[in-house]
């Protein structure tokens, strides 16, 4: 069965919701946390209710609708959303006015609203949509646990169209404690820089990415989802190449069929390192495309990274600002997209052009 | 594809019991699980009665064989998880491929809700130890790192139905040939943080919990875990399993984001959609476990859905929740290890301090234990925030 990217939505720090092509305005940025570019988000929801939403919710629900109007679907089957961090801000609000009240005078509107699975509701909610309904919290592997549930449940037949997407928000707690955890980098940096940084540490990210996959192709569609796979706490490098091999072996092809590979990298010096032993085992002549010094690292990036690996296809060319390496060929047909996330969390997905 | 799920075992540790016998004991003697607070420090020690597990972090790390100061979400988890895998007979983990799927709502947040005092005061302050099990995946991981589960970890997180949706999920994982075996249910800790949450949207019950029961006031929390083994064919033929996980599905109500529908339309389409998947009438439930929370809104539209479903015909039914408390993240795990218990061995467990007739509903729930029931088909339900519905149903064979 072929999983065809019927429609992509994507909110991110760069100007990914207004359409056009593919960053064509560059947003560069010279600090080590990046925050969406807003879209309106008042063309989706009224007012009065945009107020009450959180970030979070407001880019998931922002991402879905987008990903939706590019496939002119109204109601998917199912709705699927992976969020490592879920619903950081209203449960840093609730924690907080727990704590500084002594458990007194609470009120309950961001206690709702601080379950992870708020976003996969409120899309619910917004649409009517009585459909199965899932919100997956694995780390790096959230985003990719939501494609894997979609193809699982597209192949049983079950549901035919069905929006799936990745997203994680920054708040001011969560960047003050990830920071002191040693994941960034202790200076800005250039992010047309970032990922030539001789240093430890990255930046912080966040955004929303959502898809509208479905066995029956739509007119605008460029590309389908062929496969999918994780890799959970690798012992060694050859683990992760193995596994690379493999994954191209089930899917019916070899490291000459791919066409560019899209990696994670993020400027971390160790970090990147086993991307560099990936290209050279396997992909040493291949075009390299990047996107974490687009959108900041954080664990469902991979999801903008599939989202730009759609747009590629769609354009047939790599942005100069995405390029890491060498020059795609003429006709770029497979992409492959190698993401790890803190070297525990290792995904491959794998895209080619209908 | 068309490959069947078998159970092949589960455990569970709840405020009624530290593994499943000993909950099956509380069962049998009518001993429901909430006391007044024990282990979690609130200023509502006194005011809400709890589930608890009847255990302090010392002793749950000691049957964990974890390090005491993670969190009791992990020390659960490990515990019933460790059960459920020993129940089965499959021996050695490293002789299959393995997942472990397994649901919380908020992962360490007994420990983040301590470090945030001094955080909140200084934000250079605080022992980073308590945070780094924050997130719900990690949780997961401490357990599947423990046990040496690699082929697939995965956490899910949609509140009161978290663990439902691990073990439908689990499934599809070895239809599709993933792994041969999964660990599906879930786990969550008694925190503040949920403890407040529930009190501001006023549906804690300040006496113990009266399920489907006309003068019900509220909920319980409790805490606890539970995982079922979800086997595939081939490995099941190895085995003695429990039963089969013949149905299951997922729907969102779509109504609010904390209240169900009146008409319980999402709680309807999950019970209808196991039911379809399963090949069974209604009629051929032969047992339901509630989702039965205690709340006003919860129990009757559950009851209505149910009454829309099987009239005229209903079938035996009774929330454990009156014994257990509801464990929000484990609770559908739990309550699938005591549905797929009940195929098993013909039980029907009792529904805790009911005694006046919901006008709203023509059926009463069943109030004594009674096993060896000839019971082919049993259907579990778990509805949660978010208005995510999920339903189970396990059959014999």
């Amino acid at each position: 069965m072929n999983i065809y990217i019927n429609g992509t939505g994507c909110i991110s720090p760069q100007e990914t919701a207004q359409g056009g092509p593919l960053l064509a305005t560059l947003r560069e940025y010279d600090q080590v946390r990046l925050t969406n570019v807003d879209p309106d988000y008042k063309q989706w929801v009224d007012v009065k209710q945009i107020r009450r939403m959180s970030r979070v919710v407001k880019m998931g629900v922002g991402a879905a609708n987008l990903s939706l109007e590019e496939a002119g679907i109204t109601q998917p089957d199912a709705i699927i959303t992976g969020t490592a961090y879920g619903c950081l801000d209203d449960t840093g609000v609730f924690l907080s006015k727990m704590v500084n009240q002594q458990e007194e005078m609470l009120t309950p509107t961001a206690f709702i609203q601080s379950t992870h699975n708020t976003v996969a509701g409120q899309i619910a909610l917004l649409l009517g949509c009585n459909g199965y309904n899932n919100t997956f919290v694995h780390r790096g592997f959230s985003f990719e646990n939501s494609l894997l549930d979609a193809i699982m449940i597209l192949k049983e037949g079950s549901a035919k169209h069905i929006l799936a997407g990745g997203l994680d928000e920054i708040t001011n707690h969560s960047h003050q404690l990830l920071t002191r955890f040693g994941i960034y980098k202790k200076t800005p940096v250039k992010t047309m820089e970032l990922l030539n940084s001789p240093t430890r540490g990255t930046i912080a990210g966040e955004g929303a990415s959502f898809f509208l996959l479905s066995p029956e192709i739509s007119p605008g569609t460029v590309a389908t989802l062929t496969g999918l796979s994780t890799l959970y706490k690798p012992l060694w490098e050859g683990e992760v190449i193995g596994h690379i091999m493999k994954f191209l072996e089930d899917n019916n092809c070899t490291p000459a069929d791919i066409d560019l590979i899209v990696t994670g990298r993020n400027g971390d010096i160790d970090q990147d390192e086993i991307y560099e032993e990936v290209a050279a085992a396997l992909f040493p002549d291949h075009a390299e495309a990047c996107f974490k010094h687009l959108c900041g690292e954080y664990p469902t990036a991979a999801a903008f990274g599939m989202w730009m690996a759609n747009a590629v296809i769609a354009e047939q060319q790599v942005p100069e600002a995405a390029v890491f390496y060498g020059k795609a060929p003429e006709k770029i047909k497979k992409v492959l997209l190698y993401n790890h996330h803190q070297g525990t969390h290792h995904s491959l997905i794998l895209l080619s052009a209908c | 594809m068309s490959e069947k799920v078998w159970i092949a075992g589960g455990g569970v540790i709840s405020g009624i019991g530290l593994n499943l016998q000993a909950c099956l004991q509380a069962f049998r003697h009518m001993q429901p699980g909430m006391t007044a607070m024990q282990h979690l420090s609130s200023v509502h020690r006194n005011t809400f009665p709890v589930a608890e597990v009847k255990a302090d972090n010392a002793t749950l790390a000691d049957m964990a064989r974890m390090p005491e100061n993670i969190s009791r979400t992990a020390l659960l988890s490990m515990i019933a998880a460790r059960e459920a895998w020993q129940s089965t007979g499959l021996g050695d983990v490293s002789n299959y491929r393995v997942g472990f799927v397994s649901g919380n709502t908020v992962g360490g947040m007994d420990k983040t809700e301590d470090f945030f005092a001094e955080f909140l005061a200084d934000p250079r302050k605080g022992r980073l130890q308590q945070v780094l099990h924050h997130e719900c995946g990690s949780i997961t991981e401490l357990v599947a790192d423990a046990m040496g589960i690699r082929h697939h970890v995965s956490t899910i997180s949609t509140a009161c139905s978290s663990a439902a949706n691990a073990l439908m999920y689990g499934s599809r994982l070895i239809r599709n040939n993933i792994v041969d075996v999964v660990i599906a249910g879930g786990t969550d800790a008694l925190t503040r943080f949920t403890l407040n949450g529930f009190n501001t949207l006023m549906i804690l019950d300040q006496q113990a919990c009266r399920p489907f029961d006309d003068t019900r006031t509220g909920l319980n929390l409790g805490e606890g875990a539970g995982y079922v083994v979800l086997v595939s064919d081939s490995l099941a033929a190895q085995l003695q399993p429990w039963c089969r996980l013949s149905g299951f599905a997922n729907a969102n109500d779509a109504y609010h984001q904390t209240a169900s529908s009146p008409e319980g339309t999402g709680n309807y389409l999950a019970m209808k959609g196991a039911l379809d998947m399963s090949g069974l009438q209604p009629a051929q439930i032969a047992y339901i476990n509630l989702h039965g929370t205690g709340t006003q809104n919860n129990d009757v539209s559950e009851g209505i859905a149910i009454n829309r479903l099987f009239a005229p015909h209903f079938p035996p039914m009774s929330s454990t929740k009156s014994f257990t408390g509801h464990t929000l993240g484990a609770s559908g795990g739990i309550e699938a290890v005591f549905s797929a218990l009940s195929v098993k061995e013909g039980i029907i467990y009792p529904n805790a301090r009911f005694e006046h007739q919901m006008k709203e509903l023509p059926f009463a729930p069943a109030t004594a234990y009674t096993e060896g029931n000839e019971l082919l088909h049993v259907m579990s339900n778990s509805f949660g925030f978010g208005g995510n519905c999920s339903s189970l149903v396990f059959s014999k064979a």
